[in-house]
């Protein structure tokens, strides 16, 4: 099946245009079929093609099949070589990860989807807008190349706008004022920023370094003069730039809250598991360059924490369900960033696949208790629902207490892995932001799970009577999701943990594409009792976390409302999100439309001055000429007469 | 042999005449003769010069012209009868629908 990897992207293509073409006459349970039926397939033949590739030795795991050149160049680099781009998708265990997470979880959110929007207008549209997701993403990820990659990553761009406008009538901000279809448009607008900085710097790679192939970009750059460090410098933080924006990382995260204005499933699927990590796979894609970049990584790893710490303090305070799960995705977001930073690639991409099974649950699971109230998402208004929807609880809480780290879930292997990686790689202050963030993160969500589904219910008695589990459709997939949430981690058991028994399959699988990094980060003997000794603080703070959280929110030892007032400044401060989005009104908008308005006014009255000038001295000219045209035939042969006169006499006089 | 000078002082006459009766009559069949005299006392002028140099080529001209004026009389003449049958007159003055 390996040869088949370019078909991965086309199937969901075939529902778009099926589905497109057809989606209305046809029945909604032909359009769902039709949609999960697409990305089965897609998921067959990933799987098929990863199994064949896992027979391969390590170092021979590459496959690549082009579907033709696409661009030819001229000679660019220092050496004037010719490059051309190839429409080529390529298979590794990078990839192999990635097109099974997208793929598996895809399928569970469209299976998911089928039973979450079937009371709802436009089914055929969404499902042609997610299947157009599944194919780009997947584009994205199979790209031998970066132009490919960025394909897709538009591709991604363009449908996560679509579906974050779904509802595009409906009012989704009451603080702001937004519509969804401003939602969707902020989110476009804001990755257009990413991505300009993107395009920057595949330009300066491909004329400076003559490459964009992932294979090729490491050796290009280790040839790099020491001239070119500055450049290469550059280079990583631009497209680290790229990927700020599509991974929702400061500065440019404020889309990803807004995102949350489109139906679950897409919040489940596009702004959680898949599309906003794409970020994080491409500058794991391209470790070799920033290995030669060390300031680039170290600003990544800055900000990376920095964003996980400060997204987690919103999340405090958010009061839709979905909102508190969107500021845990950028700070999740912020992990791998910070990994990846740190040279520990492997967990930035373990972390990836965990968060896309536990955040995927949280968001369907977020989904069945909305759809079974009716569209209710403000978690002051619910509580009590654990005996209401059991599956929903159950799978919930898996996710929950995978999210916040509690071994042997999901979680905590993949961020004790981060963890692990800041610390021995000597990043000391990081791996304080990362372990700080961790305690928040427990915090947060066992508040959200204790508000949600224990205690009484807070809103009106209605709707709670009438509160139920969701479909088959809908809970299965989150029994799936439960389990990997469960068991998947176990691909990855840090040796330390085992006595120095080496069995993290996961670490070996991406070996050959990332290299081992920092020796200190994956080499796990002499460091052993020091990771277990980390663990522990680890373990110790969620913990700690999940305590509070279970004093405020489940004993009621202490009032929330009383610890607010005595923070007073902070609670008003996270309330208001830092205030960034006044902030960036301010700072940017503003500015922003009063060089409009100027341009404007520049075009009106200079630019449009000028051409209404001439029209008018045209018309001035005219008016005087027209006198001549009396229409007497004599006035025009004493003219014509007086016209040879003068130019006989010219002639004559010269 | 006649002085050629006294020859085209003649053709200025008859070409001044033919310009002074454009100018100054009204009617259009006037007007067209007055034009055809302009077009032969510039014959003449060319016939004088052809007899002063010499070769054939003003006489050329001159057959050139004189097959011009009467295509241009029979064009003229056409659009004064035209003219004559819708405005009942030939009198250009008061024909003056060409204005602005």
């Amino acid at each position: 099946m390996l040869k088949l990897i370019g078909l991965i992207p086309v199937f969901p293509l075939v529902g778009v245009i099926v589905n497109g073409l057809f989606g209305r006459r046809l029945s909604r349970q032909a359009v769902g079929i039709i949609g999960c039926g697409v990305v089965l397939a897609s998921l067959i033949v990933s799987a098929g093609a990863v199994l064949e590739l896992s027979k391969l030795p390590p170092d021979a795991r590459y496959y690549e099949t082009s579907f033709g050149p696409w661009i030819p160049m001229g000679p660019v680099g220092a050496h004037g070589e010719a490059v051309t781009i190839d429409w080529g998708f390529a298979l590794d265990p990078l990839s192999a990860v990635m097109i099974l997470v997208v793929t598996g979880v895809g399928f569970l959110i469209h299976v998911y989807s089928v039973g979450y929007m079937e009371h709802e207008e436009g089914f055929a549209r969404f499902f042609v807008y997610i299947n157009l997701f599944m194919s780009m993403m997947l584009m994205l990820v199979l790209g031998s190349n970066l132009l490919v990659t960025f394909v897709g990553w538009e591709g991604v761009g363009l449908c996560s706008y679509l579906l974050i406008g779904f509802f595009y009538d409906r009012p989704f901000d009451t603080r702001t004022g937004l519509t969804c279809a401003d939602a969707g448009r902020k989110a476009f607008l804001v990755n257009r920023i990413g991505d300009f900085a993107f395009v920057l710097g595949m330009l300066y790679l491909v004329t400076q370094f003559a490459t964009l192939h992932y294979r090729t970009v490491a050796g290009a750059v280790a040839q790099a003069g020491d001239g070119q460090h500055a450049l290469l410098v550059a280079v990583g933080l631009l497209l680290f730039i790229g990927a700020c924006g599509k991974s929702a990382q400061i500065p440019l995260y404020v889309w990803l809250p807004d995102a949350m204005a489109g139906p679950t499933p897409v919040s489940a699927l596009i702004h959680a598991a898949t599309m906003v990590t794409a970020g994080v796979y491409m500058v794991t894609r391209m470790s070799g360059l920033y290995v030669h970049a060390p300031e680039a990584m170290l600003v990544i790893a800055i900000i990376g924490a920095a964003t996980a710490v400060f997204a987690a303090t919103m999340g405090i305070t958010a009061t839709d369900i979905k909102k508190v799960l969107a500021y845990s995705t950028v700070s999740q977001l912020g992990y791998m960033f910070a990994a990846a930073g740190v040279g520990a690639w492997t967990a930035a991409i373990f972390h990836l696949m965990t968060h896309a099974f536990f955040k995927a649950l949280l968001f369907l699971g977020a989904g069945s208790v909305i759809h079974g109230q009716h569209g209710e998402q403000d978690i002051t208004r619910m509580g009590g629902l654990r005996a209401k929807m059991p599956v929903t609880f159950l799978t919930f809480l898996t996710a929950t207490l995978a999210i916040a780290g509690i071994v042997p879930l999901a979680g905590f292997f993949s961020k004790d892995e981060i963890l692990w990686g800041a610390w021995s790689s000597g990043h000391k202050i990081v791996w304080g932001a990362l372990a700080f963030a961790a305690g928040l993160t427990a915090f947060y969500m066992f508040r959200l799970a204790f508000l949600v589904f224990y205690g009484t219910y807070r809103g009106d008695k209605h709707t709670f009577d009438h509160a139920h589990e969701s479909p088959a459709s809908m809970t299965v997939p989150l029994t799936i999701l439960a389990v990997l949430s469960a068991v998947g981690g176990l691909v990855g058991i840090p040796a330390a943990l085992l006595g120095g028994k080496d069995v993290n399959v996961f670490h070996h699988w991406l070996e050959p594409v990332v290299g081992s990094g920092h020796a200190a980060v994956e080499g796990a003997g002499h460091g052993g009792s020091q990771e277990l000794a980390l663990m522990g603080v680890a373990l110790a703070i969620a913990l700690a976390g999940i305590g509070l959280a279970w004093l405020i929110y489940r004993r009621n030892a202490l009032s929330a409302t009383t610890i607010a007032g005595r923070f007073r400044p902070v609670y008003t401060l996270w309330r208001n999100l830092y205030w960034v989005d006044e902030l960036y009104e301010a700072a940017i908008l503003k500015p922003f439309y009063a060089v409009s308005r100027f341009a404007a006014g520049f075009d009106r009255w200079i630019v449009d001055g000028l051409v209404n000038a001439s029209g008018v001295v045209t018309d001035i000219v005219g008016q005087l000429l027209k006198l001549f045209q009396t229409g007497y035939v004599r006035n025009y042969a004493l003219l014509f007469l007086m016209g040879v006169t003068a130019i006989l006499v010219y002639l004559a006089g010269r | 042999m006649i002085d050629p000078r006294l020859v085209l002082l003649l053709s200025a006459v008859l070409f001044s005449l033919g310009v002074a009766g454009v100018l100054l009559r009204r009617g259009a069949i006037t007007i067209l003769m007055c034009v055809e005299l302009m077009l032969n006392a510039a014959n003449l002028a060319f016939i004088t010069f052809a007899r002063l140099k010499g070769g054939a080529e003003a006489q050329i001209y001159v057959f050139f012209i004189m097959a011009l004026a009467a295509a241009e009389a029979a064009a003229g003449l056409a659009i004064v009868i035209a003219l004559f049958r819708l405005r009942d007159t030939t009198d250009v003055d008061e024909i003056n629908l060409l204005r602005w």
